[in-house]
């Protein structure tokens, strides 16, 4: 339990940092150890595919950040003042916490999962799948749908980031007008 | 109480999506949010002293932790990357036309 609640506040500390951090290149790294936080957080709390997967995703997605960040001539950003918006954007996290915790009561306890469908899948899921682990006859049988939905998601980014990357065929910047 | 501090992070998110000038910091603002909200449904799904779900041969485990949430984050976390990629690739196509990731110059040099 402790644990989890350092991991938690640490995963804060770093996100607030990836925020507010001057250097972009640090912010992309903080990020990183944000990432690494959420995967020993999912060791902490028995998921340990979830744990692999996360770690293998949060290094790639820091490479694609990485590589976003990398131009020479990037120019600082200002941020913005202290204004109006700031102020709303600060009553608007109070507001929601504040709702959120009226609302936290409702949620199942924590330790207490509700264990509805799940528990029949923990009963039955050898029998009616063959597959040791849960989380695997979960996606690959029970609900191979979504995973179905997942890779053509997969598919449909590969082909937009490939559309909108493409160098050739595209018209020079100032010959567009003639 | 753990709930909170998730939310706490989910809150900084959106805080960073809505708040910030620079395209690539409203991206790790979205990942951040991404993160706790991954966080919320495994830590719904957890058990107390639970054991992870994988079945062993040498015979019944009790107290196993819920195997739905954490196939459900599966799909997530991928789908996440997904995005993430595809948001990247459109910013850097936004620096190469402008030359800027702010938001409010690029948006003066419209057209």
């Amino acid at each position: 339990m402790v644990e989890l609640y350092i991991l938690l506040i640490l995963m804060i500390i770093g996100a607030v940092g990836a925020l507010e951090m001057k250097d972009l290149l640090s912010s992309v790294v903080a990020l990183g150890a944000v990432g690494l936080g959420l995967s020993f957080t999912f060791l902490v709390l028995k998921a340990p595919d979830l744990a692999i997967t996360q770690l293998a995703v949060e290094i790639l997605s820091v490479i694609i950040l990485i590589r976003a960040t990398l131009h020479k001539d990037l120019p600082e950003v200002p941020a913005r003042g202290w204004s109006g918006g700031t102020a709303a954007g600060l009553g608007f996290a109070v507001v929601f916490l504040g709702v959120a915790f009226l609302c936290i009561p409702d949620l199942p306890p924590f330790g207490e999962p509700l264990l509805k469908v799940a528990g029949h899948y923990l009963e039955a899921g050898l029998k009616e799948t063959g597959a040791a682990n849960l989380v695997t006859s979960v996606i690959l049988d029970y609900r191979a749908f979504d995973t179905l939905g997942e890779a053509t998601v997969l598919f449909t980014v590969v082909m937009g980031v490939l559309a909108v990357m493409r160098a050739v065929g595209r018209k020079e910047r100032g010959k567009a007008d003639e | 109480m753990i709930y909170f501090l998730c939310l706490v992070l989910l809150c900084v998110g959106i805080y960073g999506v809505l708040r910030k000038r620079n395209i690539i910091r409203m991206i790790l603002g979205l990942i951040i949010a991404e993160h706790a909200i991954n966080l919320l449904f495994v830590l719904i799904g957890y058990r107390l002293n639970g054991r992870a779900p994988i079945l062993s041969p040498d015979g019944p485990i009790l107290q196993m932790v819920d195997p739905l949430p954490q196939a459900l984050v599966l799909t997530a976390i991928v789908i996440g990357l997904a995005t993430t990629a595809l948001l990247v690739a459109l910013a850097m196509r936004l620096h190469g036309k402008y030359g800027t990731y702010d938001v409010a110059r690029i948006r003066e040099l419209k057209g």
